[in-house]
């Protein structure tokens, strides 16, 4: 069995009109038991910009409080909050370092960058950068997601309407792969607020 | 295979482990104490490769107190589930401790917690934690049984319910049981189940 298939997880970042949508599921499972069904997998870095991290859970967590720890220095540096495109490859750096003893994960990176324009990007589990304008998907339902995304996705939608499409292309996807599910987590951020929503699917 | 499992009360945390030290087909011993006080109010259930599990557990409970020592007062249970994680973490690329724990604490203004932490350092708070072969059982009882604020008797009696699940259903079943409980009056033994008495060592 793949080590990134060993918790089990599925991410999806998708860009709307001045806003983006980040979604995972809830699920950490040690191969087919399922250990918690609250697990956190999206992540704030600031207020405009979430980092998804899918793949082994301790990995995710370490890589996690590396970035934290390198934007809160960023922070007081710069006295301000880190670009998205600034971030992306400042995450891409980071899993480069470790190109012969990697971090096993994928990482799903949105945000809304100047004058609120809405960055979305993935990069495989050595920081090759994938910069997409509609939507980004990882994990271990990746493949059922990018089937999803791709047919439910039209662009320049509005924070509702995207909510309701991420939605359902993350729930879709994950009742067809046993390693995700357990409900989804959907942040919808928008230049003036961000929310946060739980989303009840199959509880299997 | 050696079983852990902890559960959440209404103000107390209660960690069981069975007491079997085992090495290929022979039994060493049957009272073995694999459930270690850090110190006033923590404990910390381990199971896992016995020599790893014995210097693991002391090595974190001796930063525990030394943390004490330096700063006056105690760590609370989540910074010291995190301290755990960290030290799993760096050393699962070089020389990874193989074992799993199940730390439990109260807290004067949190109440009792418990967090599961994998032997490779994924971490996450829970109500209900299970390791081991037993963890099949355990984990199914307690998704049937465990409500929220359960009193200590109705604690115990799950925990009682599992140990017969355990002894029942598992092949190569771990006869005696170490309970432990940590609450507002701190960490404490709670009780052996016993169904194989080893004859007594003399005292050292």
């Amino acid at each position: 069995m793949s080590i990134f298939e060993y918790n089990g997880s599925a991410l999806v970042a998708m860009v709307g009109k001045n806003c983006f949508a980040i979604a995972s599921d809830r699920r950490l499972g040690v191969q087919l038991q399922t250990i918690a069904t609250d697990f956190q997998k999206i992540y704030k870095i600031h207020e405009k910009l979430f980092i998804g991290l899918s793949g082994l859970a301790t990995d995710a967590q370490t890589l996690y409080q590396r970035l934290v720890f390198r934007h809160k220095l960023y922070q007081l540096r710069e006295e301000r909050d880190m670009k998205p495109e600034t971030f992306a490859s400042l995450v891409s750096a980071i899993l480069y370092e470790k190109r012969f003893g990697p971090y096993f994960c994928q990482p799903v990176i949105a945000g809304l960058g100047d004058e609120d324009k809405p960055f979305i990007c993935t990069m495989d589990s050595i920081g090759a950068k994938e910069l997409a304008k509609d939507f980004v998907v990882a994990g271990t339902a990746s493949e059922s997601l990018y089937g999803a995304c791709e047919s439910m996705f039209k662009p320049d939608m509005d924070a509702e309407e995207l909510f309701e499409t991420i939605s359902q292309a993350l729930l879709s996807s994950v009742d067809r792969d046993c390693l995700s599910g357990w409900g989804g987590h959907v942040y919808v951020v928008t230049p003036t607020e961000v929310t946060e929503r739980i989303l009840k699917g199959r509880m299997d | 295979m050696e079983s852990v499992f902890g559960l959440v009360g209404k103000d107390f945390a209660i960690v069981a482990a069975d007491s079997s030290a085992v090495h290929s087909i022979l039994v060493h011993k049957t009272n073995e104490d694999k459930i270690m006080i850090l110190d006033s109010h923590k404990l910390m259930g381990a199971s896992g490769e016995t020599g790893d599990r014995a210097q693991f557990t002391e090595y974190i409970q001796k930063n525990v107190a030394l943390y004490q020592f330096r700063n006056g007062i105690p760590l609370t249970t989540a910074a010291a589930a995190n301290f755990t994680r960290g030290e799993l973490a760096t050393a699962l690329r070089k020389n990874p401790y193989m074992v799993n724990i199940i730390m439990a604490g109260y807290d004067k203004d949190i109440g009792p917690s418990i967090y599961f932490i994998d032997y490779i350092a994924s971490l996450h708070k829970l109500d209900k934690a299970a390791f081991g072969y037993g963890s099949y059982f355990a984990l199914s009882m307690m998704d049937r049984h465990y409500r929220k604020d359960m009193i200590v008797e109705e604690a115990i009696d799950l925990v009682d319910k599992i140990i017969m699940e355990i002894r029942s259903r598992l092949v190569v079943a771990p006869p005696n049981f170490v309970i432990k409980i940590v609450d507002k009056d701190g960490a404490r033994e709670y009780a052996w189940r016993e169904s194989i008495k080893d004859a007594p060592v003399p005292g050292v």
